[in-house]
C-alpha cells in the first residue's frame, strides 16, 4: 500500500492507511482520507462498513491496528480521547443522567477549569445556539429526543473543538424531527465554522447536509466526492446502489440498448415513462421498452418498476403532475417504453 | 334464570371464574407467600419483641412471663455489651469497606472490559463459593489462620507471621464470605451504566479518575450501598465466624447465642437480638434517601 505519510498539513482531519482489526475481522481495511477545515463532511455508509470504526478512531475511543490519524497537521494516533481537541455527539447522546442540563453542558469546561463565572456564561450562550433557553434545570431524563440531541450538540459545541464527531446524530428521532434537525446542523455549522464529521447510513441524509461524502463498504472508502458527483457520477456499483437505486444497464441489454459493453446506470428520476412505444425520440436520447411490473403510488411521485425485454430491470420516478392514483395503477401490466437523456447515462467504471 | 357458565370441563369453568373474579385470582396468588411472611416472619420478630421483656427466674431458670424493662437496662447499664455492640458495628464496618474495595475493580472488569464469554465465566466464579457450605469456607480460613498456616507460611520469608485467631481474622474471613453479594449488585450496576457515557467523559477531556468520580461512581453509588446492606447486616448476625476464627472475641451474635444456650436466658437473648435489628432499620432508613432500595 503506498500511502502518503506526511499527510495534507492544512486539513481538519488526515488519515493515511488506517487499519483496524478486531479479532480476526477488520473493520476498516486501510482508509485514507481529507477532511478540509470547515467542511460539513459525512461517512456514508450501511451498518458494519466501518464508518463507526473510523469516526471512534479519530475521536481516540479505538486505537488503529496500521496508519495514521491527523488533526490540524499534529499526529494524534495513540493519544487518548482527552488529549484530542475534538468532541463528540454520540447517537445515544450519552447526557449524564444524574447532571442537570446546565451541568453537563459545563462539564467539559469544568474538567478544562474554565472560571465559573465564563463556564456559565459559555454554557448558556451554547444552550441559546440549539435554542434549548430555560432548561438548564432540567434532568435529561425529562428531555424528549430532540432535546437531548440538541444538549448533546451543545455539550460537544461549548468546548470549541477544532472537529465535531456526530455519530449517526439524528438516528433516533423520527422523520419530521429528523428533516428540522438536519436543517438546524447546518445552519449551525455555517453560524460558527468549525469542522462537522458525522457519520450516517442514510444517504438522503448524507447529500442533503454534506459539502463531501465518503462512501464505505466492506472497511473501505468506495467514493469521495461532492453530493453530486456522488449521485450522479458514482464510482462503482455499490456507490450506485447506496446512494440512490442502482438501475443498472450491463451485459446484453447494454449492447441492445446502448450498443456499446460494459455496466451503466441511469437514474430513476431522469427517466421518462411513454405508453406510445412508437412516438418519436429526439435525437439526444436512448430508449428501451419493457412490461411493467409494479407501480407504487407515493402521493407526490409513482415509482414504476419496469422489466426490460433486453433484459434486466429499472425503476423510474415520474411526477404526479397530472396523473392520479387511478390513473398510473391501470399500467400495471402495461407495455411501456423508457426514455432517457444520453447525458443521464453514466458508465460504471469500478470493481464489480 | 340462567348464570354465566364457560363451557367445558370444570377446570375450563373454574379458569373462567378466574378470569372472571380478580380478586380470588390475587388471592390464590399470595395466600401461601402472605401466609408465610405474616406468621412465619413477623410473627417471630414479634414474639422477639415480646420475649425481650420478659425475664427469667433467677433459682429455677424458668421465664417469667412479666413485662419488665430489666434487659434493656442491663444492656444499656453495663459497658460490656456498649463495647460489645460498638466492636460488631466496626466489624460489620470494616468488613463492608473491604468488600467494596474489592468488589469494585472486579466488577469493573466484569462489566466493562472482560468478552461477554468470559463474562459468564466470571459472574459463575463469583457465584460458586456461595454454594459451598459456611462452615467449610469458615474453617477453611482457621486452617489458614492457624500457626503453621498457608499464610504464615507465606509471611515468614518476609519477616511476618498469621496475625491468628482474633477480630482481624473474624473480619477477613466475614469479607470473604459476603464478597459476593458486593460483587453481584455493583456489576449490575455498571451494566446499566452505558459505555458511551464512560466515552463521553474522555471526549470532555476528563481522564480515569475525573470520569471514575463524575460519572462512573454517582451511578454506581446506589449499587454499592444495596451491596453494603448485605455485608453490613450479613456480619452484623454473624455469630459463627467469630467462633471459628475469631478466638475469645465476642460479637453480638456469640452473646444471643450463648444466652440461648449456655446461660440459658432466652429474654436477655432476646433483648440483646433487638440491637441488631434497631441498627438495621436505622441503616436502611439512612440508605433509602440514597435511592439504593431500588437496586436491590
Amino acid at each position: 500500500m503506498t500511502t502518503d505519510v506526511s499527510g495534507d498539513v492544512s486539513a481538519a482531519v488526515s488519515l493515511r492507511g488506517v487499519r483496524k482489526v478486531f479479532g480476526e475481522v477488520a473493520a476498516v481495511d486501510g482508509v485514507d482520507l481529507d477532511v478540509r477545515d470547515g467542511e460539513f463532511f459525512a461517512m456514508l455508509g450501511p451498518s458494519g462498513s466501518g464508518k463507526t470504526t473510523v469516526l471512534r478512531m479519530i475521536a481516540g475511543f479505538e486505537t488503529p491496528t496500521e496508519g495514521s490519524v491527523r488533526l490540524g497537521g499534529r499526529d494524534v494516533t495513540g493519544l487518548a480521547p482527552f488529549d484530542r481537541d475534538v468532541n463528540t455527539v454520540f447517537q445515544d447522546y450519552a447526557l449524564f443522567p444524574h447532571m442537570n442540563v446546565l451541568a453537563n453542558v459545563e462539564y467539559g469546561l469544568k474538567v478544562k477549569k474554565v472560571p465559573a463565572k465564563e463556564r456559565r456564561e459559555r454554557a448558556l450562550q451554547a444552550l441559546r445556539t440549539v435554542r434549548l433557553e430555560g432548561y438548564d434545570k432540567r434532568k435529561p431524563g425529562q428531555l424528549s429526543g430532540g432535546q437531548r440531541q440538541r444538549v448533546a450538540l451543545a455539550r460537544a459545541l461549548v468546548n470549541r473543538p477544532k472537529v465535531l464527531l456526530l455519530d449517526e446524530p439524528l438516528g433516533a428521532l423520527d422523520l419530521k424531527l429528523r428533516e428540522e434537525m438536519q436543517v438546524e446542523l447546518k445552519a449551525i455549522q455555517r453560524q460558527i465554522g468549525i469542522t462537522f464529521l458525522f457519520v450516517t447510513h442514510d444517504q438522503e441524509e448524507a447529500l442533503t447536509m454534506s459539502d463531501r461524502i465518503a462512501v464505505f463498504n466492506a472497511g473501505r472508502i468506495e467514493q469521495v466526492g461532492t453530493p453530486a458527483e456522488v449521485y450522479e457520477r458514482p464510482a462503482s456499483p455499490f456507490v450506485a446502489g447506496f446512494v440512490g437505486t442502482s438501475n443498472l444497464i450491463e451485459g446484453q441489454a447494454a449492447l441492445d440498448i446502448l450498443g456499446r459493453e460494459g455496466v451503466y446506470s441511469v437514474r430513476p428520476e431522469k427517466l421518462r415513462v411513454d405508453t406510445r412505444l412508437d412516438a418519436e425520440l429526439p435525437r439526444d436520447e436512448n430508449s428501451a421498452t419493457g412490461t411493467v411490473a409494479e407501480v407504487v403510488y407515493a402521493g407526490a411521485a409513482t415509482r414504476f418498476v419496469v422489466d426490460l425485454d433486453a433484459g434486466g430491470r429499472l425503476v423510474a420516478v415520474q411526477q404526479n403532475l397530472q396523473a392520479s392514483s387511478m390513473d398510473v395503477l391501470k399500467l400495471r401490466d402495461a407495455r411501456v417504453r423508457l426514455a432517457w437523456r444520453r447525458e443521464h447515462e453514466f458508465s460504471i467504471t469500478g470493481p464489480m | 334464570m340462567t348464570s354465566v357458565t364457560s363451557p367445558g370441563g370444570p377446570v375450563r369453568r373454574f379458569a373462567g371464574l378466574l378470569h372472571r373474579r380478580p380478586s380470588i385470582r390475587l388471592a390464590g396468588l399470595l395466600s401461601i407467600p402472605l401466609l408465610w411472611l405474616v406468621v412465619a416472619y413477623l410473627g417471630s420478630l414479634a414474639a422477639l419483641f415480646v420475649t425481650a421483656f420478659w425475664t427469667t427466674n433467677e433459682f429455677t431458670g424458668d421465664v417469667v412471663k412479666v413485662f419488665d424493662l430489666g434487659n434493656f437496662q442491663d444492656l444499656v447499664n453495663e459497658s460490656v455489651y456498649r463495647t460489645i455492640t460498638l466492636r460488631s458495628v466496626g466489624v460489620a464496618i470494616a468488613v463492608t469497606v473491604i468488600d467494596s474495595l474489592v468488589a469494585f475493580p472486579m466488577a469493573f472488569y466484569m462489566a466493562k472490559i472482560a468478552s461477554p464469554r468470559a463474562q459468564r465465566w466470571l459472574v459463575i466464579a463469583v457465584l460458586t463459593p456461595l454454594w459451598a457450605g459456611y462452615l467449610v469456607k469458615a474453617y477453611a480460613w482457621r486452617v489458614m489462620f492457624s500457626g503453621s498456616g498457608v499464610l504464615d507460611w507465606f509471611l515468614r520469608p518476609v519477616g511476618g507471621h498469621a496475625p491468628g485467631y482474633g477480630l482481624l481474622a473474624t473480619t477477613i474471613t466475614l469479607a470473604y464470605l459476603w464478597l459476593p453479594y458486593m460483587i453481584l449488585p455493583i456489576y449490575a450496576g455498571l451494566e446499566r451504566l452505558p459505555n458511551s457515557l464512560i466515552d463521553a467523559a474522555g471526549d470532555l477531556g476528563a481522564r480515569s479518575f475525573r470520569t471514575f468520580r463524575t460519572v462512573v461512581w454517582p451511578t454506581v453509588f446506589p449499587a454499592a450501598v444495596a451491596g453494603s446492606i448485605f455485608t453490613f447486616s450479613l456480619s452484623l448476625g454473624d455469630y459463627i465466624a467469630v467462633r471459628i476464627v475469631g478466638g475469645r472475641s465476642q460479637l453480638i451474635g456469640n452473646v444471643v447465642y450463648d444466652n440461648v444456650g449456655t446461660a440459658n436466658n432466652l429474654p436477655f437473648a432476646a433483648a440483646v437480638a433487638t440491637i441488631p435489628v434497631a441498627i438495621m432499620v436505622i441503616y436502611l432508613l439512612a440508605v433509602r434517601r440514597t435511592g439504593a432500595l431500588e437496586n436491590l
